[in-house]
């Protein structure tokens, strides 16, 4: 570790023995979040996620392409993210790193598995034609917690999406066919105490992190465990709690900001 | 070109311009926190975000400079800002731009200051409508001195064009698409020199003329939106 960090990592620990974050924030609260669809004209659909500091822009484009034989009359949908040098001196630009890669297989696996995108609705001729969709993201800047930024983001941009059957030539266009999204959220555990919504100095320190996507229900749809430390069993049932607290605010949120 | 449609009738362009009329431009100063200076732009459809790291060590050091700083602009389009999905990642085309622009750049920043250094100038198109080159480096500019980067001058870039054998500033899609000409050029505006010039299409030389100075006027006009930009942050920054 260098110097800057270990002092951060220092102040950090001081203020969360006494139950406090650098921003003030309590330990089971989020940054505030900001939603804004339609930003990019060119694109099927796209919106601008800000938590904090951290800024994302997800955009869906569409293609009319080949199913996979193994699932002839599935659309199918693919992830990219990019760290673009633009949103911190550490990025570098040319092909994805090992970070950009996992991003985007996380944000790929929570909206493919759970099912959101209906992807028996998006074939058009069954082992011939289906719709693809690419979902791409964008780091704009990065203020820590980048997953949840990401998947927000991706969802906003997939539900004011428009399937561009015109372009095509195969009818009008409509909207993209989707179910109800899981809402993720990611907390970081350092010196003991776990945070939702880790800001980039949190990350830098953290020892775990813990992500989970709950749904309408407040079931669990997704999680996923990262960083070589662990938690307890205890700290686990209490991340899912203030997960599924934090999420169906989020959900109300982003349902606003699409005007749903 | 295309005959189908027409581009200009009775002095009045597709989208209803003048023929030395601008698209809309709205420049916003200081957008992102991480950089060191940032500029969000907003010229017609085009989107676009500029964001400056450094001057710090160039890396790989056999780019370093023993006598003065590099600039390394890098030019980037969104697999989403195109009516269809590009390829993420430089191609040929964006590191042409990123070439010129860099080299435009170069020619105002006080590189002698920083030696061995690299100013990183990262810009990258959200939502591309015809001109994203010039609105690169108009926001790149604005983002330099964001990033208190000692500068000659603020440059600006504008394009010009011919449409059905009419010379008119600023093409925007269709325009560019079916149009004849295309002449994007980048000034100084204090001094009046040519950072950057390109043409592709036909013009004669009376016609090159006549895009060139029109091209330069839209510079200056841009000019002024890039300087009031710039004052509203740092005004409001005094006020709080």
């Amino acid at each position: 570790m260098t110097i800057t960090p270990a002092i951060k990592k220092d102040y950090l620990v001081k203020l969360a023995n006494s139950g406090k974050r650098a921003d003030g924030r309590r330990f089971d609260e989020f940054r505030k979040i900001e939603i804004k669809t339609g930003i990019v004209l060119k694109a099927e659909g796209s919106a601008r996620v800000k938590i904090g500091n951290t800024q994302v822009v997800a955009g869906i484009k569409m293609d009319v392409g080949e199913p996979y034989p193994d699932t002839p009359e599935q659309g199918v949908m693919s992830t990219a993210a990019e760290l673009i040098p633009l949103a911190s001196p550490d990025f570098e630009s040319g092909p994805p790193r090992e970070d950009a890669i996992e991003l985007a297989r996380v944000v790929d696996r929570g909206i493919r598995e759970s099912e959101v995108i209906e992807v028996d609705k998006l074939c058009i001729e069954p082992k011939e034609k289906v719709w693809i969709i690419f979902i791409d993201i964008h780091i704009l800047d990065y203020d820590g917690n980048l997953f949840d930024a990401a998947s927000l983001a991706s969802l906003a941009a997939l539900m004011t999406s428009k399937v561009p059957a015109k372009r095509f030539e195969l009818g009008e266009d409509y909207p993209l066919p989707l179910k109800e999204p899981p809402i993720s959220c990611t907390s970081a555990k350092y010196n003991g105490v776990v945070v939702i919504d880790p800001a980039l100095d949190e990350e830098e320190i953290a020892e775990a992190r813990l992500t989970v996507a709950t749904d309408q229900n407040g079931d669990i749809r997704a999680m996923q465990k990262g960083l070589n430390g662990s938690f307890s069993k205890d700290e686990i049932n209490k991340v899912i709690k203030v997960s599924i607290d934090n999420g169906k605010k989020i959900r109300e949120q982003l349902y606003n900001s699409i005007g749903k | 070109m295309n005959t189908e449609i027409k581009l200009i009738d009775n002095g009045k362009r597709l989208d209803g311009r003048k023929p030395d009329e601008l698209r809309k431009i709205n420049i916003e100063v200081g957008v992102l926190h991480r950089a060191e200076g940032s500029c969000y732009l907003e010229w017609g459809g085009n989107k676009v975000i500029a964001a400056i790291y450094g001057p710090r060590e160039a890396i790989p050091r056999h780019t370093q400079n023993p006598l003065r700083a590099i600039v390394n602009a890098k030019y980037n389009m969104a697999a989403f800002s195109v009516d269809e999905r590009k390829r993420p990642g430089p191609d040929r085309r964006s590191r042409e731009i990123s070439k010129v622009i860099s080299e435009a750049l170069e020619n105002v920043i006080q590189l002698e200051k920083y030696p061995r250094a690299s100013i990183d100038v990262n810009i990258e198109v959200l939502d591309a409508e015809a001109g994203t080159r010039c609105a690169g480096l108009t926001a790149a500019a604005v983002a330099l001195v964001d990033a208190g980067i000692p500068m000659k001058d603020i440059p600006v870039a504008c394009a010009a064009g011919k449409i059905e054998d009419q010379v008119v500033l600023d093409l925007g899609k269709d325009e560019d698409n079916y149009g004849s000409a295309d002449l994007p050029v980048a000034i100084s505006p204090r001094t009046g020199e040519i950072l950057l010039l390109q043409m592709d299409g036909h013009l004669t030389l009376e016609e090159f003329n006549k895009a060139f100075d029109l091209a330069i006027k839209g510079c200056h006009i841009i000019s002024d939106i890039q300087k009031k930009a710039i004052m509203k942050k740092y005004q409001s920054d005094v006020e709080v």
